[in-house]
């Protein structure tokens, strides 16, 4: 078991303080000043974490971020499942982004649903010197061919569209028109625009208001009979199954989920959207913008929730259920009632195994808070914890509802500082993702990755928290851990206790 | 419910399940799927001669590629070079994919960082980026030098490595004196096999020719030592080891260049290792004295080598050695340039692999292969698939150009297995799909995304390639060398016995052939 828990939290916020005094020494002057402003102790109380964030990244320091047409094609659109979505512009971005999300989908890949295909215009250098928009209009007719049964087209812009100057706003007119009013979406999430993935959601999500939302007939019939329990799920992206795994527990309580944004999604559900009477808001970082935009265009209400861990679980449940009547609220309580005794089992099972261990986090959009309530229920604690590309509105989410207090926070973390902090605070487990995961599993640390939750999933809902639960104990119990250090080797040192 | 605590469910079993069957029934109505049989029409008319042409007419889009793009290569040469940091010069997203991609293969880190390019570089240029991010990761990251490449935003708009790197040193990010070599790595020209070229040409430039101008050119005084290049290869851990040890028992003195298969490959033993191995700067200087230069990657080598050769060494390169003809060539070659006899140990090595090719030829004779890759990779496991008495019927390469085209045919020529052989540069996996629907082949080898054509054809994938992220530990054996063909021998015959096993073991129906002994 680590130290942190056997020292006050004085001692803690004091060994936090020195701890991120002593990292920033390793920089050039400016850098130091700047990364200052990321990094802090959580005060109780305070109604943020004390820290910048949504600023550039600074060169040279090993960010973990991504950019934009990560945040639009690999988050956003790309689960949308029945629309063909373009990598435009050179091989790799489609290439490194190609089915590594673990967005699940039912269909028939290749003919009625495309997310697992890598579409790309492969762009040369005379697409670059002239220009690529006659590629575009080439690409689309292609497409349209070997592909009839798309329900829609998106192009993804990778960082070469926006500085040639191409049009592929024009091109989308043309061609939609040509193609009978079809639904083609251009998307100006080249990688170099903004700081992070997160500007790539917003333009993703501005994409949907301008180029479905806006050209909805206004009064179009609907294509299902509406009911007064509708709602869609927003910011869920099926990864290993998330969304199914949230969406039985909606539909036992007695609402009706219309769509999936944009886990396992289609065009039709993106479409029926603005009919719902609530919209449910699992990862606000990455679909607030759409959710505001439903809530001033169309007057539909959104609600955050969170559907990791039971505690959260039930509490995201009775919070929804207050939007609606008594037979959902009983519903709520009869879904809860339900679940309790898996609940109780899983607890009592992984509980004893992983209580007082303490966790660092390093995730992006909405995890590295919502996680945390998780960890909670197993006894476990999160000692630190930080976001790639959050926003203060997600820090302030934060303290004032999940923190404890001197909890380590580190925004936009870079290589170096994490595996400092690492070091120093000898976590029992960490969860962040597939570039961290090994160098922390060398230095003896148990880890999973919490973006693709290692190849397993789902972890949202009542039958995601077991396996949640599972996982977090077949990585901090492994036996593996204790195998570290040769035995003619001296004893290891302190930080390689951590899986003791 | 069928979640429970003592047998915890995942997605391989969760779903299967009623209950999430009719959630997910319930779910298409929102969907506005299209028609089942019209699904059905469609899927049945993709595998069709008449799709195929339509298919192959294709002039603009390209569906699931076979290749990366340069800076993947660059970076992948760059971390063979002891205590060297990659750095890549434009948009940060970019170093993001390149890290986790080949982290998802090798199961290791990946250190990289990135000039974190946005809106203001892409009108001023990135200059203060470099200035900044020099001297960040030199100060954070302790490196013994720093490989500069490029984003494709950088190189559209222009910036001059070159001169940024001059004007940082100017501005005191790193010492005058420390190694910043350089390569412009455009992702909109070749694939990661030409991005290692470049890099690999860059950090030798920056060392024989008077590193960017700033110390004289290195005079050659030929020794006996002969340099080995790998190549981009998914299975370098293994190959580049396999390599050393043929040249330590031939008794040859030699500088592996771009060696990473120590930083691919460290321990778990409480330390990480950001750097570990690789080609020392001393080595990689002293490179040029080389009497020769061999290359196991034509296609990953071109530039260099013509560097090489300028310098005035001789320059001979290989195609991916797999199997006996390929690794006769290879040692007869090392033999000839090294002036070594090869010794009594790989003779007998040799002879094992013949040996296990005899046991077990009768299972792989006249057998059809699809095999798509990297250009040289295609022909290194089509030559060995000759030797095997198989027949190679597909050979596509993404990123093969014309030249490798001429030279697969006249692999292919060469062999009475190779004559129904059609060779395809530039094509893609779909292209490869429809070749499998209207001319099917018994195997297909290929790397990780071969699985979806695996699922759509039906034919058995043999995972021989770059990425595999999806099976473990196999980049850790060698698949260059006798030992190496005969750890392909057994993937291959694996795959094969395994084949059989399914399709005999229905009980009472077609389990007379469930053969105990193959």
């Amino acid at each position: 078991m680590s130290l942190a828990t056997t020292q006050s939290i004085a001692d803690i916020r004091a060994r936090n303080k020195q701890l991120i005094e002593e990292v920033l020494k390793v920089y050039p002057e400016k850098t130091a000043k700047r990364r200052a402003k990321h990094l802090n102790v959580h005060q109780a109380g305070k109604s943020d974490c004390g820290v910048k964030s949504n600023i550039k990244s600074i060169p040279g320091v090993m960010t973990i971020r991504g950019c934009a047409y990560a945040g639009s094609k690999g988050v956003v659109w790309g689960p949308i499942k029945d629309m063909v979505h373009i990598s435009h512009g050179p091989v790799g971005c489609g290439q490194y982004s190609w089915g590594s999300r673990r967005n699940y989908y039912v269909g028939t890949t290749g003919i009625d649903s495309f997310v697992t295909l890598q579409f790309t215009s492969d762009f040369q250098e005379k697409d670059i010197v002239f220009g690529g928009d006659k590629k575009l209009v080439k690409v689309l007719d292609e497409i349209q061919e070997l592909f009839p049964l798309n329900n829609g087209i998106t192009i993804q812009s990778e960082c070469p569209i926006g500085l040639i100057g191409d049009d592929i706003e024009a091109v989308s007119r043309t061609k939609s028109k040509e193609y009978g009013g079809k639904t083609i979406v251009p998307v100006r999430c080249e990688g170099f625009r903004g700081v992070s993935q997160s500007l790539g959601h917003h333009i993703a999500n501005d994409a949907v208001r301008d180029w479905i939302f806006d050209k909805l007939e206004p009064n179009g019939a609907p294509k299902f009979e509406p009911t007064p329990y509708d709602v869609a799920i927003i910011g869920d992206y099926n990864i290993g199954g998330d969304a199914w795994s949230s969406r039985i527990l909606l539909e036992e309580m007695g609402l009706r989920v219309i769509a999936q944004w944009s886990g396992d999604g289609s065009l039709a559900e993106l479409e029926a959207t603005p009919k719902a009477k609530l919209n449910l808001l699992h990862c606000y970082r990455s679909m607030n913008y759409i959710s505001r935009h439903m809530e001033e265009k169309f007057g539909i209400p959104w609600c955050e929730y969170n559907f990791f861990g039971p505690s959260k679980i039930a509490e995201s449940l009775r919070k929804i259920a207050a939007y609606f009547d008594d037979k959902i609220k009983e519903g709520a309580e009869r879904v809860i009632e339900k679940y309790q005794p898996l609940v109780n089992a899983v607890v009592a099972k992984y509980r004893p195994r992983l209580e007082g261990r303490t966790v660092m986090l390093y995730v992006g959009g909405l995890r590295p808070r919502h996680v945390i309530g998780a960890y909670e229920d197993l006894g476990m604690e999160v000692v630190g914890t930080g976001y790639e590309f959050g926003h203060n509105d997600d820090y302030q989410r934060t303290a004032q509802n999940y923190v404890k207090d001197s909890t380590l926070i580190y925004d936009d973390v870079n290589g170096y500082e994490f595996e400092r902090f690492v070091e120093k605070l000898q976590p029992d487990l960490i969860g962040s993702g597939i570039k961290e995961k090994y160098v922390f599993q060398k230095m003896g640390v148990p880890f999973r990755q919490m973006h693709s939750w290692d190849y397993s999933g789902p972890y949202h809902g009542y039958d995601g928290f077991a396996i949640f639960a599972r996982d977090m104990d077949m990585a901090v119990n492994s036996p593996v851990w204790k195998k570290t250090k040769a035995p003619w080797k001296e004893t290891p040192r302190a930080k390689l206790l951590a899986a003791e | 419910m069928a979640q429970s605590a003592e047998h915890v469910l995942d997605h391989l079993e969760l779903f299967r399940g009623p209950e999430y069957q009719q959630m997910l029934d319930k779910k298409k109505m929102f969907e506005d799927p299209r028609e089942p049989a019209e699904v059905e029409r469609i899927k049945e008319w993709t595998k069709t001669p008449e799709y195929r042409e339509k298919n192959f007419a294709r002039e603009a889009l390209t569906i699931n590629p076979a290749k990366a793009c340069q800076p993947l290569g660059a970076v992948f040469a760059s971390v063979g070079f002891e205590g060297t940091l990659p750095f890549v010069h434009g948009s940060q997203g970019c170093v993001a994919y390149y890290r986790s991609h080949l982290s998802r293969h090798f199961k290791e880190p990946c250190s990289c960082v990135s000039s974190s390019m946005t809106e203001d570089a892409a009108v001023f240029g990135g200059l203060n980026n470099m200035i900044d991010g020099l001297a960040n990761s030199y100060n954070m990251y302790k490196p013994k030098m720093i490989a500069v490449s490029t984003t494709c935003m950088a190189e559209v708009i222009g910036d001059d490595l070159n001169a940024f790197i001059k004007t940082s040193k100017e501005k005191g990010s790193v010492p005058a004196e420390f190694d910043v070599p350089f390569a412009h790595t455009p992702a909109f020209v070749g694939s990661h096999v030409t991005g290692y070229d470049n890099a690999l040409k860059g950090i030798l430039e920056h060392f024989w020719d008077g590193k960017a101008g700033t110390v004289p050119k290195l005079e050659r005084r030929p020794n006996q030592a002969i340099n080995i290049i790998g190549g981009f290869d998914g299975y370098a851990v293994g190959n580049l080891r396999e390599i050393r040890r043929i040249l330590e028992l031939m008794g040859i003195q030699h500088t592996i260049l771009a060696d990473n298969s120590e930083v691919f490959d460290t321990p778990t033993d409480g330390e990480f290792r950001m750097y570990d191995g690789g080609t020392t700067l001393e080595d990689a200087a002293n490179a040029v004295h080389a009497k020769a230069t061999i290359s196991m990657q034509e296609w990953c080598t071109e530039k260099t080598l013509q560097f090489v050769a300028g310098h005035g060494q001789d320059v001979v390169s290989f195609n991916y050695p797999i199997g006996i003809s390929a690794t006769d060539d290879l040692l007869v070659a090392l033999s000839r340039i090294g002036g070594k006899d090869i010794p009594e140990q790989l003779a007998r090595e040799r002879g094992r692999l013949v040996d296990a090719i005899a046991d077990s030829s009768a299972h792989i004779h006249g057998k059809k292969f699809a095999v798509y890759g990297d250009p040289d990779l295609c022909y290194g496991v089509a030559s060995f698939l000759l030797e095997l008495g198989a027949e190679p019927t597909h050979v596509l390469s993404t990123n093969g150009n014309k030249a490798w085209q001429t030279k697969m045919a006249a692999l292919l020529a060469g062999s009475p297995f190779g004559q129904s052989c059609q060779v395809y540069p530039g094509r893609d996996l779909w292209h490869l799909r429809s070749l499998l629907f209207t001319e099917p082949v018994d195997f297909l080898i290929g790397n990780t995304y071969g699985k979806y054509l695996e699922r759509d054809t039906g034919t058995p994938l043999i995972r021989i390639g770059f990425p595999v992220f999806d099976r473990h530990h196999h980049h850790r054996s060698p698949v260059w060398g006798y030992q190496g063909g005969l750890n392909v021998l057994v993937k291959i015959l694996d795959k094969i016995f395994d084949e059989i096993d399914k399709k005999t073991n229905l009980l009472g129906k077609t389990d007379y052939s469930f053969d105990i002994i193959r």
